[in-house]
């Protein structure tokens, strides 16, 4: 079972990812579940109804657009990284926090690795489903790596220039 | 030279800590090699051939005399005392040991060095003209920019795993001397009509395996815009790039396939978003970047010296040297120097711990404790007085750095090649050696004239064969190696990507072509004030297809013959 990292924590939330519509059977009534995009756009009522908590996820090529108006009613959206190094789910994370106002849990699963970690939190990720070979209390410490960054992220919108001049 | 303050310390030594740390874990076993190689890369780590590389930044080519002479250290400390100048503002190591390379990264930390991002698909080091601050044709001194965007590209979060390896060159002047249409993106300071600053964009330029110049995106991009600009460009980039073919996975062929125009808007679109948030650049910053830079103190000298006319006179060694060697400064009475690392019988680009140290020792004292590292692999006292290039010259020539052949045929460009690099078809190394040794005559590379000859052993065109006015570039012909000519390319505004005149050659025949090449151009120039690459571009590439192969016949037969024989 893979671990979850939330807000640099670890945390036991016991979490289904669903890939198609044939795992909906399966499903215990209150277990929370990510949903792939395909699935939510034909079975999201029903998702919804169901008393668990309910989540998208969107895989790396997959646009955050086609999910922008309902963001406010995801308990959870998460990033698929088929690869670790598939870099395009840092975009769309950016994309959900900075373009799309998404400001509830957003978290990274798949191919997800400690040395990664300060990258994805800096883009948006608030949790993260660690591959399952991963040392999680490690782990925890990769998100002090480095103590600063130049760039404007989700994290620090304000590059270091203007916080060096401030 | 741009003088980090704590902030800028603190991310080299953070980094050192990290990669020490991940190289412990890789060596216990606790990470595993693939997921370690995009780690190490990152630092410019190669598991090479033989042994490991590492590459070093040189960041826009700027260095101290005191960064040299760690470099020095490093080299005999770590590696088998000297150090490789690659086409690419870095130095490479081909020697150190893994388990030592922290420790090699923490000394170059001591000294405001690193090898962050020389490697892996991320953002590289970025390059720019030899000439920066010191040429009479700038509109902006590029340094300034590059740290700038040094800055913005060091970890950058979202771009650390783009589709492939992206590189970026600024040029500050009029005249391109930092290959701005071959890379990811280049970026040329242009003035507007009402004076005002800004660049001129252009992306989607390279060479490798689809050499392609890059188109103009935007031509005039003021200022303030560059970093929000950029991350517009490497969003589009990272999103849409083609993940599932290696070799169509740089943004060019993203440009291609997309239209420019289409891709050009993509980015616009893009570029709405990010527009006057954060990333805009402010006045201030610009001005404290460009105050962390050292100034040289310059003295007011006339624009002549009458010690410098009289050795001109007296030495003609030295005369032919100046006339190579020595290039024009933007303060009058100072000159740039360019120390030739293209000895004939030492691999292009190789400098010795002592050369190196002798280097400092000069910068030290001649040239403000200051100096460039070129794209062409040559090291550039970037101010020297005229009335001690005499001495200069004295000295540097006790160290074999004198060769007066820059901008001639042996200033030749080559990569490390099949000696040291594991993706190699073929060497390159004692190929340029020979080609070196054929052309030793000075008076004959002289009438030669200006010619640019790049060599690159296999299709990632590290040595820039594609924009050689001759290029090689090494191929493997059924397991052995073979070499593959073009003619026609070239640098700078009016770049162009040289044609492949007809089958490959074996090694020890490459010289007698380059010969035959020179020959014909001798016998059609007009003047000899038209370059080579000024005759091909008259008279096109058939008549030098014709020297080689004699008829189409030949030329066939050529071919059954090595197909025949390979
Ligand atoms: S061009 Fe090929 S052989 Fe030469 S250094 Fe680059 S990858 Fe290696």
């Amino acid at each position: 079972m893979a671990t979850l990292i939330k807000n640099r924590s670890i945390v036991s939330e016991s979490w289904q990812t669903l890939n198609s519509a044939d795992d909906l059977a399966a499903l215990s009534p209150d277990a929370g579940v990510l949903a792939p995009l395909a699935l939510w756009q034909t079975h999201g009522a029903a998702l919804r109804a169901r008393p668990g908590k309910v989540g998208v996820w969107l895989n790396s090529h997959e646009d955050p657009a086609s999910i922008a108006k309902e963001l406010p009613s995801f308990d959870v959206v998460a990033v698929n990284f088929p690869k670790f190094a598939d870099g395009r789910g840092y975009s769309i994370a950016r994309l959900l926090r900075e373009r799309y106002g998404y400001t509830g849990e957003l978290r990274a699963i798949g191919d997800v690795l400690r040395d990664q970690l300060q990258d994805l939190e800096r883009c948006g990720f608030d949790a993260f489903e660690l591959r399952s070979d991963q040392d999680a209390q490690a782990a925890l410490g990769a998100f002090a790596d480095f103590s600063n960054q130049y760039q404007t992220s989700a994290l620090q919108p304000v590059p270091l220039f203007r916080r060096r001049l401030a | 030279m741009y003088i980090y303050d704590q902030i800028d310390q603190q991310f080299v030594d953070e980094r050192v800590a990290q990669f020490r740390d991940q190289t412990r874990r890789f060596l216990a076993g606790e990470l595993g090699e693939e997921e370690f190689k995009a780690l190490r890369l990152r630092n410019g780590l190669y598991l090479q051939r033989y042994a490991p590389m590492l590459r070093v930044a040189i960041p826009y080519g700027m260095l101290s005399s005191r960064q040299l002479r760690k470099l020095a250290h490093i080299a005999r400390t770590y590696d088998k005392g000297y150090g490789h100048f690659s086409t690419r503002q870095n130095i490479q190591y081909n020697w150190p040991k893994l388990e030592q390379v922290p420790d090699i990264l923490a000394e170059l930390a001591n000294v405001q060095m690193h090898a962050i991002q020389t490697s892996g698909n991320c953002v590289r080091n970025i390059t720019t003209d030899h000439f920066a601050g010191v040429a009479p044709d700038e509109i902006v001194n590029p340094m300034v920019w590059c740290e700038i965007l040094r800055q913005w590209s060091t970890f950058h979060p979202e771009f650390n795993f783009l589709p492939r390896k992206f590189k970026i060159a600024v040029n500050g002047a009029e005249q391109d001397r930092a290959a701005i249409q071959v890379h990811d993106i280049g970026i040329n300071a242009v003035r507007n009509e009402a004076g005002e600053i800004g660049f001129r964009i252009l992306v989607g330029g390279g060479l490798g395996r689809t050499p392609i110049i890059g188109v103009v995106v935007r031509e005039f991009l003021p200022w303030q815009h560059l970093l929000s600009y950029l991350d517009a460009i490497l969003r589009v980039y990272n999103c849409y790039g083609r993940r599932d073919n290696l070799y169509k996975a740089r943004i060019k062929i993203l440009v291609k396939e997309r239209t420019p125009d289409k891709f050009r808007e993509e980015v616009e679109a893009e570029w709405q978003h990010l527009k006057d948030g954060p990333a805009t650049l402010i006045e201030a910053e610009v001005e404290r970047v460009a105050a962390r830079f050292t100034v040289p103190a310059y003295e007011t000298l006339p624009a002549q010296d009458a010690s410098l006319q009289a050795a001109l006179s007296a030495d003609k060694a030295f005369a032919r040297w100046h006339q190579r060697n020595v290039h024009a400064h933007k303060m009058p009475g100072y000159a740039a120097v360019t120390l030739s690392l293209k000895k004939s019988g030492v691999a292009p680009g190789d400098a010795t711990a002592e050369q190196m140290e002798a280097v400092a020792e000069l910068a030290d004292q001649y040239s403000f404790g200051e100096l460039r590292v070129s794209h062409e692999q040559n090291l550039i006292l970037s101010d020297v007085k005229l009335a001690d290039l005499y001495s200069v010259w004295s000295t540097a020539r006790y160290y074999g750095l004198v060769t007066p052949n820059i901008g001639l045929l042996t200033n030749i460009i080559a990569c490390p090649g099949g000696d040291f690099c594991s993706l190699a078809n073929a060497k390159s190394i004692p190929v340029a050696l020979a080609i070196q040794e054929r052309f030793d005559d000075l008076d004959y590379l002289h009438d030669i004239g200006e010619l640019d000859l790049n060599i690159s052993g296999c299709m990632n065109s590290c040595g820039h064969h594609h924009v050689g006015n001759i290029g090689i570039l090494g191929v493997d012909k059924q397991g052995a190696e073979f070499y593959q000519i073009s003619i026609g390319g070239s640098q700078g505004n009016n770049a162009a990507i040289g044609k492949v005149i007809g089958p490959s050659f074996a090694q020890e025949e490459v010289p007698d072509v380059i010969e035959k090449l020179i020959q014909l151009y001798l016998a059609q120039r007009d003047s000899e004030h038209e370059r080579f690459a000024d005759t091909v571009r008259r008279i096109g590439i058939e008549p030098f297809k014709q020297h080689i192969y004699g008829n189409a016949h030949k030329e066939s037969q050529h071919r059954q013959r090595e197909l025949a024989n390979p």
